[in-house]
């Protein structure tokens, strides 16, 4: 029997999104440069160029070109990355919009960053979530070993799913906090990442005349194609998501739990609900209040695409349930709305907090907590 | 899993029904040059060296681009009924 | 390579029954772009003309693969499916077939870095001088004076150069190309496929309802602007920029037909004063002067 090794080191956030990658395998790599997720692509350029990993290495000249370079390959049935932030995000929209409704299975490591005017380049979750209605997966890692973990699965998920895939990964909080990693050996990798198909999502290749995009003879193919990738593909994703979770967990022994992570909840009473690195310092507010007798539990969203309905729906057996939002809208916080929209009877206090890079730690989860529960808030709080 | 869409005449429907000028090829007339196959943007022409040229009319827009590069006039642009 | 007209492929790539106008120009190129790489490309193409007169779904009226892509995307994206290509060891070439507007205005920026990288595409702009797909609006590859709806006195600026701009890029093979002679570009297309790296032709193409013009005239037209040295055929290949026939001609102001053949027979100059035209035939002359400088200066280590 052959002994396979498990590497452990120690790395930042982006580069558990680098290794990660190169494990991965990727045909074709290209990603413009922006704070906080520029160490990503550096690292993956010196991998290139030192031989280490066989891809090729586009330097692109903006994020529209760079979505629009791993869209191209990966039509062209290459297994293709690109990594992005913030305004780099915005820039490159359309295409991203243009890559889910064509089900390339592109894989995107999004380090999340406030968006301005006035620039600022710490931590913010709008970026990312402007892809929740474009028809992407969305992921959130908590910690660097889920980053990982998490880019290698998201691979796998984009291919089997034909949907394109974004991670996140908070800005400087997760991208640069260095912390242990423990690396799967390749053949690991190899058995798990299934080998790219290149008929997925179409086989496009010279001498097959087919045609894909030109106007529609009717506009309900349009529509029953739209309900397709942008509905029912992401239900169908689910089960993709707990296969790769599962599947994962048997090879390397790190299971997540699927859709959502939950935390001491089987006999709480409210919940906390958040996503990102800051769940971290939630998991530690929540163990002082239970150390102080508060019936509280943790609910981590790990994939805000699909909306995990089903395990949003538990929350209604609970009292309450404090949905946290690193992210702001017109409209209060995203998260904070779809789990309402969800639940008919537990209370859903949103709070709205940490944007903008505002440090929010395991203290203020705590405060913030518990006002939430002694109903010392109203619907809809900003922290400021 | 995507709407694609294949090669096949008609994809804009009827387009022979667009012309008002058709063009009437005078076979004697005829040197069987080609330049009317090669400039058709249509690709209604059909021509075999040696044997000239014949046109589908089914598609014809009636441009006239084959009469006007014609270097012996041996195609006319009639008018269709009712023009 | 033989460009007898009788050994063109007969394939019917451009199929009948698409939703191009009457007399379109464009199409005459892809069908030439069809005898030279049918079965060996691979199209991206933006939103443009092109994009629409492929007709509708689950039809095509174009019988190559085609990717439609976003309008500013063609070059990047050109450039994903070449990568792709090379890294999965399949044979073919990532070709785009985008507009004026695409590539001058809108795509600029996705062509100059492709140009820039010399990624390994082929890049045809076929050029019909504005907006046309969606109603004759100008592009800075509109000539100046001409009418268009954004421009309804004739436009103030002067044409972009796209071709010129990217001997600048310093990419291996540049071409300028006319509808009206199918034959060489014809074979500037089977010499750009033979190179390693960035290929740009710049096609000219003219377009009955944006020029307004008799249909019927379209080669006239694309062959007067030849004629009158309002549309120079050149060539950048391995260092050596030169004229192409019949431009070569025309280098002699002399020899070249009076610009107003070219003019009065396109409605979006007919406002043009005798003074306008003889503006624009300066214009045109130091237009040469440019490309001739250029022939003496290259090769070039810019």
């Amino acid at each position: 029997m052959k002994t396979l090794t498990v590497q452990k080191t120690a790395l930042t956030g982006n580069y558990a999104v680098a290794y990660a990658t190169k494990m991965a395998k990727p045909h074709v790599i290209a990603a413009y440069p922006i704070t906080p997720q520029t160490s990503i692509v550096e690292k993956l350029a010196e991998f290139v160029e030192k031989g280490e990993l066989n891809a090729s290495f586009v330097n692109v000249e903006s994020e529209f070109a760079a979505m629009s370079v791993v869209y191209g390959a990966a039509m062209a049935g290459a297994r293709a990355f690109t990594a992005t932030s913030s305004h780099g995000l915005l820039y490159m929209y359309e295409a991203t919009w243009w890559t889910a409704l064509s089900r390339a299975p592109v894989v995107m490591a999004v380090v999340t960053r406030t968006i301005g005017p006035p620039w600022n380049i710490h931590v913010e979750h709008n970026d990312i979530l402007t892809l929740r209605d474009a028809g992407w997966i969305i992921a959130m890692a908590e910690t660097v070993q889920e980053t990982f973990d998490l880019t290698l699965q998201t691979f796998r998920i984009a291919e089997s799913a034909a949907l394109p895939t974004a991670v996140g990964v908070d800005g400087f909080v997760l991208s640069h906090s260095t912390e242990p990693v423990e690396m799967p050996p390749q053949e690991v990798v190899d058995k798990y990442l299934p080998p790219r198909r290149p008929d997925v999502p179409m086989l496009l290749r010279p001498g097959e005349p087919v045609t894909f995009g030109n106007l529609p003879s009717d506009n309900k193919i349009h529509a029953r194609h739209k309900v397709a990738a942008v509905y029912e593909a992401q239900q169908e994703a689910k089960k993709v998501i707990s296969q790769a979770d599962e599947e994962y967990g048997r090879l390397t022994g790190r299971r997540y739990g699927g859709l959502v992570e939950w935390y001491r909840a089987g006999d709480a009473k409210h919940i906390v609900v958040c996503a990102g690195a800051w769940c971290s310092d939630a998991k530690h507010a929540v163990d002082s209040l239970r150390a102080r007798g508060v019936p509280v539990g943790l609910m981590r969203i790990r994939f805000v695409r699909p909306f995990p309905r089903e395990e949003v729906a538990k929350l209604d057996q609970y009292e309450t349930a404090v949905v946290y939002d690193r992210d702001i809208t017109p409209v209060g916080g995203i998260l904070g709305l779809e789990v309402k929209a969800a639940l008919s009877r537990a209370r859903v206090v949103n709070i709205v907090a940490g944007i903008a890079g505002v440090d929010f730690d395991s203290r203020h989860f705590y405060e913030t907590t518990q006002n939430a529960i002694d109903g010392g808030y109203r619907d809809l709080v900003f922290v400021v | 899993m995507l709407p694609l869409s294949r090669p096949a005449p008609a994809s804009a429907g009827m387009t022979g029904t667009w012309r008002t000028y058709k063009p009437v090829v005078n076979l004697q007339k005829c040197i069987d040059c080609g330049l009317c196959w090669l400039y058709c943007p249509e690709s209604v022409i059909d021509w075999e060296k040696g044997y000239k040229i014949q046109i589908d009319y089914t598609y014809c827009k009636g441009c006239g681009i084959c009469a006007d590069v014609c270097p012996v006039k041996a195609i006319d642009m009639t008018p269709e009924e009712g023009i | 390579m033989s460009f007898r007209i009788d050994q063109l492929p007969k394939k019917k790539y451009v199929v009948p029954g698409n939703a191009a106008c009457a007399g379109c120009g464009m199409m005459i190129g892809l069908k030439i772009l069809g005898m030279a790489l049918g079965e060996e490309a691979v199209l991206s193409i933006p939103a443009s003309c092109a994009a629409v007169v492929q007709g509708l779904t689950p039809k095509s009226g174009v019988a190559m693969p085609i990717l439609n892509v976003p309008f500013a995307s063609a070059a990047a994206v050109a450039t994903g499916i070449a990568e792709a290509y090379r890294m999965l060891g399949v044979k073919g070439h990532a070709v785009v077939w985008a507009g004026d507007g695409g590539t001058a205005d809108i795509g600029f920026g996705t062509v100059s870095g492709a140009a820039e990288r010399n990624s390994n595409i082929i890049y045809v702009m076929y050029d019909n001088e504005a907006y046309m797909n969606t109603g004759i609006q100008r592009s800075s590859s509109t000539p100046r004076a001409a009418w268009t709806t954004t421009t309804p006195t004739g436009k103030h600026e002067r044409k972009k150069d796209v071709a010129l701009l990217m001997a600048t890029h310093g990419v291996p093979y540049i071409a300028t190309a006319s509808i009206a002679y199918p034959q060489d570009f014809y074979r500037k297309l089977k010499r750009a496929s033979e190179i390693q790296g960035f290929k740009f032709i710049h096609l000219h193409a003219p377009c009955p309802p944006g020029w307004r013009y008799d249909p019927a005239k379209t080669v006239e037209i694309a062959k007067l602007a030849v004629e009158t040295g309002a549309w120079i055929l050149w060539e950048y290949d391995n260092g050596q920029l030169k004229l192409n026939p019949p431009s070569t001609v025309y280098v002699d102001r002399a020899k070249r037909k009076p610009l107003k053949e070219y003019l009065k027979l396109q409605g979006r100059f007919a406002h043009l004063t005798d003074n306008d035209v003889k503006m624009l035939e300066e214009e045109i002359e130091a237009k040469w002067q440019t490309v001739l400088a250029l022939a003496k200066a290259f090769p070039q280590r810019l």
